[in-house]
């Protein structure tokens, strides 16, 4: 694999870097996005001044303002570990892109086992909260640290398991041939994804995404009222930034996109006859309509508590994965898929 | 290309190995194993191992490394810098030189001389899943058995108080 990496020349490359280009940018107009969606449904207005439409500028200025401040270590803290966090962070977030497909070539890398590929890399930044927490030399940093880690732990079974029916479905690991296999039944033109077979793993999928992502209901761990930012106290400036915000946006879109393929498609169009619209613009349409679910499901739901959350996890959502694995193993059977 | 990218991870996890044991802070030597984890999961990926690799990254370095730091974290290292030792490495030296004399001419003697193709098919994870439920199907049961019963004895002891 590696010497194919090496091998495949500059396209390959160009394509990384664009990835790394957009990526940012994409951060910050998420957040924008997501400001603007929770006040609404709050019915506030969100921020309005900074850049004049509706502060569509205003991520921005946050960016400029995170650069611009002073970088604090604590002096208790574990310097050398401390620094590390944000590269952890970043490095799990950004793995993810490089199995996405936005059409059947147009692929960073179509790895053999891309789906296992996307749950091992989302799997590292676990190790960055906890660096964190620990390096911070703070108790609440720690407490953070280890609420997170017991629910990345507890949520990153449910949803294994929901891409391992997936996997079912399309009889291969490949991002690619998911896809290719959400083109197989046409009803009146239209391709039917694995949505309508898999609607318990993709509710499963939502929730489990939703608390990898330490968001609400499930941010026990980063809990502003009870552990100030938990992991993440400690950090300023462009460290927090980065470890948090650019992290957590970062993977987001990752998962959506994930997502999207797994359940939604992916490239694929709705219709036969819109085939000559690109694949890039279907999958960033239905990367799109996960995150405004996640935004949605954020902005709507009440905080869990520590219990509840870790008796959700493993006696509601694993129980009925591995349900759905089975009734996936039954339809696979039916002779009409 | 891929001799070179093999010294490099094998130095740099050969490196983390030293540090992990002769590190006297915990939790940096639980970081350090991180370090030659993945670098053996490189290593994986270098011989077109790539279920084999990913299975490395997923369950070591995101499960069980979590688990170990979460353990220390909870129980030993104190928050900050503090030393912890329990002296033994006199029967952990010899201990870990005995393993080594027993694995390495093993190792030796089986590969010595043989040249092992790369295509990817040997990596491949049909091929992979076709050997465990096939031919090494008795094993792979026992080992869940095995697994099974370390559940139900974690459950046991954590039932007692």
């Amino acid at each position: 694999m590696i010497a194919e990496i090496l091998g495949n020349g500059y396209v390959q490359l160009g394509m990384k870097l664009g990835v790394l280009m957009i990526l940012l940018p994409a951060t910050l107009a998420l957040g924008w996005v997501e400001l603007k969606i929770g006040a609404h449904m709050q019915a506030r207005m969100g921020p309005m001044y900074p850049g004049g439409f509706h502060g569509w500028a205003q991520t921005l200025a946050d960016g400029i303002k995170f650069v611009l401040k002073e970088n604090i270590i604590p002096k208790n803290a574990d310097k050398s570990v401390f620094s590390m966090v944000p590269y952890v962070t970043m490095l799990g977030a950004a793995l993810i892109y490089v199995v996405i497909p936005a059409g059947e070539n147009l692929v960073i890398e179509n790895l053999e086992v891309g789906v296992f590929y996307v749950l091992a890399a989302s799997s590292i930044g676990v190790i960055g909260v906890l660096m964190a927490g620990w390096a911070s030399a703070n108790k609440y940093s720690m407490m953070g640290a280890l609420r997170a880690a017991a629910q990345l732990i507890a949520y990153e079974l449910p949803l294994v398991l929901a891409a391992a029916a997936v996997a079912m479905m399309a009889g291969s690991l490949s991002l690619v041939d998911i896809v290719e296999g959400q083109k197989q039944i046409v009803l009146a033109g239209f391709y039917i994804p694995f949505l309508p077979f898999q609607i318990i793993g993709f509710v499963i999928f939502l929730i489990a995404a939703t608390a990898e992502m330490t968001r609400p209901p499930f941010d026990m761990p980063v809990a502003e009222a009870e552990l100030i930012t938990g992991a993440f106290t400690e950090y300023t400036g462009i460290r927090f930034a980065f470890s948090l915000f650019a992290a957590e946006y970062i993977t987001m879109i990752g998962l959506s996109a994930f997502g999207a393929t797994m359940f939604l498609g992916g490239y694929a169009p709705l219709h036969t006859a819109l085939e000559f619209i690109p694949g890039i613009v279907w999958l960033l349409a239905k990367t799109g309509t996960i995150l405004f679910l996640l935004i949605w499901i954020r902005w709507t739901f009440p905080r869990l508590r520590e219990d509840q959350l870790q008796k959700f996890a493993w006696k509601v959502l694993i129980p009925l994965s591995l349900v759905n694995i089975f009734i996936t193993g039954a339809l696979k059977l039916t002779p009409w898929i | 290309m891929q001799g070179l990218i093999f010294l490099v991870v094998a130095a740099t996890s050969g490196f983390a190995a030293v540090r992990l044991v002769t590190n006297k802070n915990l939790v940096h030597a639980a970081l350090y194993l991180v370090v030659t984890l993945m670098g053996m999961a490189i290593i994986f990926l270098l011989l077109t191992a790539e279920f084999v690799a990913w299975v490395q990254v997923l369950i070591y370095v995101g499960a069980v490394i979590v688990l170990l730091l979460f353990g220390l974290m909870l129980t030993r290292a104190q928050i900050g810098k503090t030393a912890l030792d329990r002296q033994q490495r006199w029967v952990a030296g010899p201990v870990a030189l005995v393993l080594f004399g027993v694995t390495a001419p093993v190792l030796w003697r089986f590969f010595d001389g043989r040249t092992i193709s790369l295509d990817r098919q040997s990596g491949n994870t049909e091929a992979l899943g076709t050997e465990i439920f096939t031919k090494f199907v008795l094993p792979f049961e026992v080992v869940s058995v095995l697994l099974l019963a370390a559940l139900v004895g974690a459950v046991f002891l954590a039932k007692k108080d």
